[in-house]
């Protein structure tokens, strides 16, 4: 044994222990942690994507081989087509209806309930039932009592009404204003559940200070609880907006955008002119629309309205 | 003078005018209620009251009462093979992605939280980004993609990507949660010997249970409810689930109207008992992850 050499004890080996670097060890647990979500979000959700673009730019009808190059023939045959500009026109409709009529009504009506009362939970209960049913049922549902003479005229009726009955289903100007009723029906009760919580985050000291200060009731709303309640706001009319942009389910059960493509969505119209039809790439271009479109609504309202909530991912990516 | 509560500085008369505003208030959170419940209510009544008619009775008097009352639609659909396999199937789905999505979630989000590296964020954003992408887009591509994995008509074809669109809220969702986990507990957890991997799985899991009910709870709800993807990838009719079942059998019984109401009531009553056994939660960790 030579003296001097720093060695441990047995032989002339030093033994060292194996130690993987930390930082090498940090990306080996790292990978074990997200690889598994990033490949599965991968494979599922942005090949697709890729694929749905690739796809968009051939006429293909899903089967056999994809030979038929058109480049951005489909795009413009898409946007050519009235029924499909028409659907879009319809999805802005929605999305107008949904801000401006629903979020008065959920508004004043989470004001209003904002306090505490005798079978609070229970009508919490109630209202939040709808949106936990699923579209198809909501749909079945209404499809049954808006037929003629049905549960809806005959309520009508019944409260003297009855002049104000229309073909809800059958007449072209009425059909899509039909669907909004519907996606109200359903949709509204989680407005309110979300407002009456978003209500909780706001200390009474606020309005209890501003009442001793002679604030009347709508100043209290107008300074103290709409700003207050912005955040929630902001992401209830995000929801709105995205969902009536992707909406298939409702419609396509009760009237599969008809009659007369009067009441298609840019969903509906994708799933009835590319997957019914086995016209895959034209039904692909027609998602990528539909993407573009709701991706780019999203980065502007992202962008512009929710600037001061969330400094967000996507506002960090536009900047 | 001692300046009291307010409302005592008034006068005896503003006091009585206060209490009848409250009443006057009360008054209208009662009729509004009534009103929204009525709306709420009523659809989902005249369903379930019109499966125990027959369609005769429908169609001579819309809107009544049932007498008799007619259990044939109800006894008929509940021993029929088909109604339960729906259940049977759809039940699988939301297993299946639910734990795929709590897995691979909470990995991802635990990385995302607690590990600091390049490209961090950029990661999250990648991940973000997918709250924006539809289903309804990469449904018809998915269709191709499924077809070359063989996953066609067999419920890992909806499920599997349903967790994969699953995973944006899961992670925005977890990310926060387990980030506010105090990194002492880590230091403390380390100094013992405890790998970040053995911290995860027997410190960070448990202590996020409830983060981790609420991403359940919105998977199993969104998977249960799914329509367009199972209506896709679902051609055999033995592997439909329930929402195309319930679609599916008013299509093509619909001169039967009372047998569809009595399918379709049915098919209400796993979502509102899920609802009621889980409504703490879903309301709860809506409102919350919105917040967060």
């Amino acid at each position: 044994m030579t003296e001097g050499t720093p060695t441990t004890t047995i032989g002339r080996r030093r033994l060292r222990p194996i130690v993987v670097s930390t930082q090498r060890r940090k990306w080996l647990e790292l990978s074990l942690f997200v690889l598994p979500a990033l490949v599965f979000y991968l494979a599922f959700v942005l090949y697709p994507l890729v694929q749905a673009v690739h796809y968009s730019l051939f006429n293909w009808s899903g089967l056999g081989p994809i030979t038929d190059f058109v480049g951005f023939g489909n795009y413009h045959d898409a946007f050519t087509d009235p029924d499909f500009t028409g659907a879009i026109k319809h999805n802005f409709i929605l999305v107008g209806l949904s801000l401006v009529v629903q979020f008065p009504i959920v508004l004043s009506v989470a004001l209003l309930l904002d306090r505490p009362f005798r079978g609070r939970r229970f009508a919490r209960l109630v209202f939040f039932a709808p949106y936990v049913l699923s579209e198809a049922i909501t749909a079945v549902i209404w499809l049954l009592i808006l037929q003629p003479d049905g549960l809806v005229d005959r309520t009508f009726q019944s409260v003297g009404l009855g002049g104000a009955v229309q073909l809800w289903l059958a007449d072209l100007n009425v059909v899509l204003f039909t669907m909004f009723v519907v996606i109200t029906w359903k949709y509204i009760g989680f407005g309110i559940i979300l407002f009456l919580a978003g209500l909780q985050g706001i200390p009474q000291e606020l309005n209890e200070a501003a009442a001793i200060d002679g604030a009347g009731a709508l100043q209290k709303i107008r300074f103290i609880t709409l700003p207050l309640l912005g955040p929630t706001i902001r992401i209830w009319g995000f929801l709105a907006i995205i969902g009536s942009l992707q909406l298939f389910d409702l419609v396509w059960i009760i009237t599969q955008g008809g009659p007369a493509e009067r009441s298609n969505t840019m969903a509906t119209y994708m799933f009835s002119n590319g997957f019914v039809r086995y016209e895959f790439g034209y039904g692909c271009a027609v998602a990528v629309i539909l993407f573009a479109i709701s991706f780019v609504c999203a980065l502007v309202y992202q962008r512009f309205v929710m600037r001061r909530d969330t400094r967000g991912a996507l506002t960090r990516m536009a900047a | 003078m001692t300046v009291g509560v307010v409302g005592t500085r008034r006068g005896r008369r503003s006091e009585s005018r206060e209490n009848a505003g409250r009443f006057f208030q009360q008054f209208w959170v009662y009729v509004v209620c009534v009103v929204l419940g009525a709306i709420t209510i009523v659809p989902l009544l005249y369903v379930v009251l019109g499966g125990f008619r027959n369609t005769g009775q429908i169609a001579a008097h819309p809107v009544a009462w049932p007498h008799p009352w007619i259990t044939h639609n109800y006894t008929s659909i509940a021993t029929s093979g088909a109604f339960w396999r729906q259940i049977g199937n759809s039940a699988i789905i939301a297993a299946i992605a639910t734990a795929v999505i709590v897995t691979l979630g909470s990995c991802a989000a635990y990385a995302l939280s607690r590990y600091d590296f390049r490209g961090r964020e950029l990661l999250y954003t990648v991940f973000t980004l997918g709250l924006l992408l539809p289903l309804t887009v990469a449904v018809l591509p998915l269709y191709i993609e499924l077809r070359q994995f063989h996953i066609l008509d067999s419920p890992l074809g909806v499920a599997l990507p349903e967790a994969a669109f699953g995973l944006p809220v899961t992670v925005i969702i977890l990310r926060p949660f387990m980030r506010a986990i105090p990194s002492d507990l880590e230091d403390a957890a380390a100094i013992d010997g405890c790998s970040k991997i053995a911290f995860f799985w027997r410190i960070l899991v448990p202590l996020s249970r409830p983060a981790l009910t609420t991403v359940s709870v919105l998977a199993v709800v969104t998977s249960w409810n799914a329509f367009l993807l199972p209506l896709i990838v679902l051609n055999n009719a033995n592997e439909w689930t329930l929402p195309l079942g319930v679609a599916s059998y008013q299509g093509e019984y619909a001169q039967d109207t009372a047998a569809i109401l009595a399918y379709t009531a049915l098919s209400m009553v796993p979502a509102l008992l899920f609802f009621l056994a889980a409504e703490r939660k879903i309301v709860g960790g809506l409102s919350g992850a919105i917040k967060g």
